[in-house]
C-alpha cells in the first residue's frame, strides 16, 4: 500500500483545492502529520498560535471554559475542514481550547514558515489569505445565524 | 418545476367534518415534543401523502395545524406535537384512550417519488424532522428506487433530538440512510458535530444535478440551508421547502394563512423553493 505524503493529504484536502503542486510542494515543507488523541487537547486559549491545522481524520470542538459551570463546546471542525486563522492574523493567540473528541489526525503547519511563504511569494499568500478569509466568513455567518436560536422559537 | 401535486385519494371527503380518532399511545420526544399514535374510530384508516398536515383537535376545543409523521404506505397514523402552549399543550397532556378530532389531511405532500433514481437529500432541524421522518419511511419502503439517501439534522442540543430510536438506527446504518447531526449547544460528552446544519452540506455524498433535496426547519435555516444547496449545485427546482402559517381552515377559504398568492394549506405546506424564494422573508401581518 502506497503511503500518502503529506502534499498527497494537502493536494486532497478541500481548503487546498485547486492550489497547483509547486505550491503544494512548498507549502508540505512547512508540514508535519500529527495524531490527537481522544481528549487531548491541540491547543488551549491564550497559547501562542504557532501551528495551522487541517483536519485529515476525526473532529476536534472548540471550547471556552467557564470556572462556575465548565466546558462549554461552541463549534466543532471535522475532516476537510481546518483550524484557523489566528496563524495568520496578529497577534496569533488561541481564544479557545480545541479538544479532540475522536481520535483526530491534522497536519500541521508551522504558523513562521507558512507566513515566510506567503511573503517570499505574494501570489501563493493572497491566494491562502482569500481562503482563509472564506473560511472566517463562513463561520461568521453561520454563527450569527445560531445567535437567533432558531431551534428555540420554531 | 412546480410543487408535488396531492392526489385526489389523499383530500379528504368532507374537508371541514372533523373525524374521532382515539390515542393508542404516546411517547414523549423531548422535554417538549410528544408523538402520538392515533386509530380511526370508524375503522377507516386516514390515507395521506408525506408531507401533508392535519388539524388536530380535542373534542369542543380549538385545533392546531399538525404534520403527519408516521409512513404514508404502512402502520398507524402517528403526529408529532411540540408543546407551544394553548391549544398544542393540551395535545401533548393526551393519553391512551382519549379521542381527539382529526381533519384533513390537507396540502402538498414532499413528491418524494420524484427522486427515483437520483439521490434524496433531506435536511431537517429541529422538530422540522417530523413530516420528513414521513418521508423517509415512505423511501425506505422502496430504497431500491433510490440511490444515495442523506438525511441532515440540526437540533438545538443533542437532548432536543427528536426520534432519537430513528435516528439511532439510521446513524448505525439501517435503511442505507447516510446520517450526519449537528447540534448548536453541547456539553463536554457530545462527541458529534457542533453548528450550523448548513456546516454539514459540504460533507454528504450527493450528486447536486441529481438531487431532490427536502428541507423543513425553521424558515431562518430553510433560507441558508437553500442557499446553501444552490452554491453547491442544486437546482433551486429541485429544493423543496415545508412552510408553516397561520393554518385555520386548511381548504384555502379563511385566508389566515396568506402569503402574497399563496395559501400555504393548499399550495403548501411543501414548496418547490424557487417559487417561494422571495416570499420567505416577508413580513407577516
Amino acid at each position: 500500500m502506497k503511503t500518502r505524503s503529506i502534499a498527497d493529504y494537502l493536494s486532497g484536502h478541500p481548503f487546498f483545492a485547486g492550489v497547483d503542486a509547486d505550491a503544494i510542494a512548498e507549502l508540505a515543507g512547512c508540514a508535519i502529520n500529527q495524531h490527537v488523541r481522544t481528549g487531548t487537547y491541540l491547543f488551549r486559549e491564550g497559547g501562542t498560535a504557532d501551528h495551522f491545522y487541517v483536519i485529515t481524520r476525526g473532529r476536534i470542538a472548540l471550547e471556552l471554559f467557564s470556572p462556575a459551570t465548565g466546558p462549554h463546546m461552541l463549534d466543532s471542525a471535522g475532516e476537510g475542514e481546518v483550524l484557523d486563522w489566528p496563524w495568520l492574523i496578529p497577534p496569533h493567540r488561541w481564544f479557545f481550547d480545541a479538544r479532540a473528541v475522536v481520535e483526530t489526525s491534522v497536519v500541521s503547519l508551522d504558523a513562521a514558515c507558512l507566513r515566510g511563504k506567503c511573503e517570499a511569494d505574494p501570489k501563493l499568500g493572497y491566494d491562502l489569505v482569500q481562503r482563509a478569509a472564506q473560511t472566517m466568513s463562513h463561520r461568521l455567518q453561520a454563527t450569527r445565524v445560531r445567535l437567533l436560536d432558531v431551534y428555540g422559537s420554531q | 418545476m412546480t410543487a408535488p401535486q396531492v392526489t385526489r385519494s389523499h383530500a379528504p371527503q368532507a374537508p371541514l367534518v372533523p373525524r374521532p380518532f382515539r390515542v393508542l399511545a404516546t411517547r414523549a420526544e423531548t422535554a417538549d415534543t410528544t408523538t402520538i399514535t392515533l386509530e380511526p374510530a370508524d375503522g377507516v384508516p386516514l390515507g395521506f401523502a408525506a408531507g401533508q398536515f392535519t388539524m388536530l383537535g380535542t373534542f369542543g376545543g380549538p385545533e392546531a395545524p399538525i404534520s403527519v409523521t408516521s409512513s404514508p404506505v404502512a402502520g398507524p397514523l402517528e403526529q408529532t406535537i411540540r408543546d407551544m402552549g394553548g391549544v398544542t399543550h393540551a395535545l401533548t397532556r393526551v393519553l391512551p384512550g382519549d379521542t381527539l378530532t382529526v381533519r384533513g389531511p390537507y396540502g402538498t405532500g414532499w413528491g418524494v417519488t420524484d427522486a427515483a433514481g437520483g439521490d434524496l437529500l433531506v435536511i431537517a432541524g429541529g422538530i422540522g424532522l417530523a413530516p420528513l421522518r414521513s418521508a423517509l419511511l415512505e423511501v425506505l419502503a422502496d430504497r431500491a428506487a433510490y440511490r444515495r439517501v442523506v438525511l441532515l439534522y440540526g437540533a438545538r442540543s443533542p437532548a432536543e433530538q427528536v426520534f432519537a430510536g430513528d435516528l439511532a438506527r439510521w446513524a448505525d446504518g439501517e435503511g442505507g440512510i447516510e446520517f450526519d447531526v449537528t447540534v448548536d449547544q453541547a456539553g463536554p460528552g457530545w462527541t458529534g458535530r457542533v453548528g450550523l446544519v448548513t456546516n454539514l452540506i459540504p460533507g454528504a455524498r450527493f450528486d447536486p444535478a441529481r438531487t431532490l433535496a427536502l428541507v423543513c426547519g425553521p424558515e431562518v435555516m430553510m433560507r441558508f440551508v437553500a442557499t446553501a444547496l444552490i452554491d453547491a449545485g442544486v437546482p433551486a427546482g429541485r429544493i423543496r421547502v415545508s412552510l408553516e402559517r397561520n393554518m385555520k381552515c386548511g381548504i384555502g377559504l379563511c385566508g389566515h394563512c396568506q402569503l402574497r398568492e399563496l395559501f400555504i394549506c393548499t399550495d403548501g405546506p411543501v414548496l418547490a423553493y424557487d417559487r417561494v424564494a422571495g416570499l420567505m422573508a416577508l413580513r407577516e401581518y
